[in-house]
């Protein structure tokens, strides 16, 4: 393996840094390293950042920003992030979750990207030096992005708000079969006034389930209620195919677990 | 490929060596310093053969590049014995014959040491979830889980 490390210890030098051919960032290194490891050589120079603001997280007035270099283990553990561990406790094992970096979950392809879906469904905010991006923009973008993420930032949803589910057959640490966040706002009547329904595995990256989320919208959070968002969920999907999973048999199965989640 | 100098302590002693800048610490161990209790099975992450202790926390060698960990206390399955007495875990392994070829030994007990060192008294389900990134072909993982609660209770009665 011939790949040579810098590390700066600022962001903007970092980025500069980036721009050579063949380099790539360094996060948790669990993707990129064994992509070396693995004889990838269009890497041939990673970069890092020291940067103690890349490793912070701020939860304050109702929003939280996480630092693009905070692992999940950091997340899972963080009091004022509790709503959000369980999806941060989803990605790997716990080696895994300790080395496995927010930045790096966003160039996570599928089946990964499982901390990705939650954010989607967050609608969070991706800042990099040049500015500040919506996450569905940004995944849209990503094989382009020559950035160096600094962090993601969101509002914080009560618990009841946030839903996360992911599916997978070795517990309790296997990859996905899929994964689906939702982000739910009830009006009094209980009626469902807004919707944000975010889907792994269903495309090679993680999606929103725009139809579903349209249709449940004054809809109760029954087996009723539902099944025009479950019958509508698969618009717009593209499963990938991989040994744990066919696209047909995540297909089939994505109503039955969008099905589990609303219901919760 | 240029040299970069590595410092950290392993088991406590300090070590000093100029690595190939890239090199992971799975092989700053084996290749350059000696100890070859942390194994090298998949090189991805998946086996947990070649886990180690970084700073108190549980991380795969074959994934973190050497020269990313100067300063760093590491600990490996070598260094846990005692003036000549087997680690709780290890006496374990042995009396409930949670080792077959051996090969993922290291990983699992490095896995269980972390778990026991936060949870003292685990549950079956958290020894699970503990070594749930570890893999082993040969056992079917029932004598890994007796050994890891036997010396949680054998640190519990030391304890008492
Ligand atoms: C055994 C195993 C099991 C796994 N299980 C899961 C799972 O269950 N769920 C899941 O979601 N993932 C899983 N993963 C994938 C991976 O661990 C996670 O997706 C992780 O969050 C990736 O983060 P990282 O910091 O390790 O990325 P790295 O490997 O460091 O980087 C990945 C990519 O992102 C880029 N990158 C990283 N950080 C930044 C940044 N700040 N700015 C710009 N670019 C950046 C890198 O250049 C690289 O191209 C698993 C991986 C392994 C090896
Ligand atoms: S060799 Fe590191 S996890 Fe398998
Ligand atoms: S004892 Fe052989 S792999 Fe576990």
């Amino acid at each position: 393996m011939a790949l040579a490390l810098r590390t700066f210890a600022t962001v903007k030098d970092a980025n500069t840094a980036l721009r050579s051919t063949g380099t790539r960032y360094l996060g948790g290194g669990t993707l990129v390293v064994r992509a070396a490891n693995e004889g990838d050589v269009s890497v041939s120079g990673l970069v890092r950042s020291t940067d103690p603001a890349l490793s912070a997280i701020e939860v304050a007035g109702g929003k939280a920003r996480i630092g693009a270099s905070v692992t999940m283990a950091a997340i899972a553990g963080h009091p004022g992030l509790g709503a959000l561990a369980k999806a941060a406790r989803a990605v790997g094992g716990p080696a895994i979750r300790n080395m496995a970096t927010v930045g790096g979950n966003l160039f996570a392809p599928a089946p990964y990207g499982d901390f990705a879906v939650a954010l989607l469904a967050l609608d969070a905010t991706v800042s990099t030096d040049d500015g500040e991006l919506p996450i569905e923009i940004f995944l849209a973008n990503r094989n382009d992005s020559r950035a160096i993420v600094t962090s993601v930032s969101f509002t914080l949803q009560k618990a009841e708000g946030f839903r996360f589910l992911k599916v997978s057959r070795v517990k309790p640490k296997g990859v996905s079969v899929l994964s689906i966040a939702a982000v739910l706002e009830r009006a009094g009547d209980g009626t469902v006034s807004s919707a944000r329904i975010a889907l792994g595995c269903m495309a090679d990256r993680s999606m929103r389930a725009k139809a579903a989320e349209k249709v449940l919208l004054g809809r109760t959070l029954d087996r009723h209620g539902i099944a025009a968002a479950l019958a509508a969920a698969g618009q717009g999907t593209s499963p990938i195919t991989d040994p744990i999973a066919s696209a047909w048999y995540r297909a089939e199965v994505l109503p039955v677990h969008l099905g589990r989640l609303l219901l919760s | 490929m240029a040299k970069v100098p590595v410092q950290f302590t392993l088991n406590g002693s300090e070590k000093a060596e100029f690595v190939d800048s890239g090199t992971t610490l799975l092989n700053a161990l084996r290749d350059k310093i000696g100890d070859t209790s942390p194994k090298g099975g998949c090189h991805q992450g998946t086996c947990g053969a070649c886990s180690v202790i970084i700073n108190g926390e549980l991380r795969l060698s074959c994934l973190t590049l050497a020269e990313t960990c100067n300063g760093a206390a590491i600990t490996t399955t070598s260094g846990i014995a005692e003036g000549g007495v087997l680690h709780p875990l290890q006496r374990a392994f042995l009396d409930t014959f949670a080792t077959q070829c051996g090969f993922c030994t290291p990983g699992m007990i490095i896995a269980a040491k972390v778990l026991l060192d936060h949870t003292p008294n685990p549950s079956r389900d958290e020894v699970i979830e503990a070594l749930s990134g570890n893999i082993c072909r040969c056992t079917g993982y029932e004598p890994i889980i007796q050994a890891v609660l036997l010396a949680a209770r054998a640190n519990s009665q030391n304890a008492a």
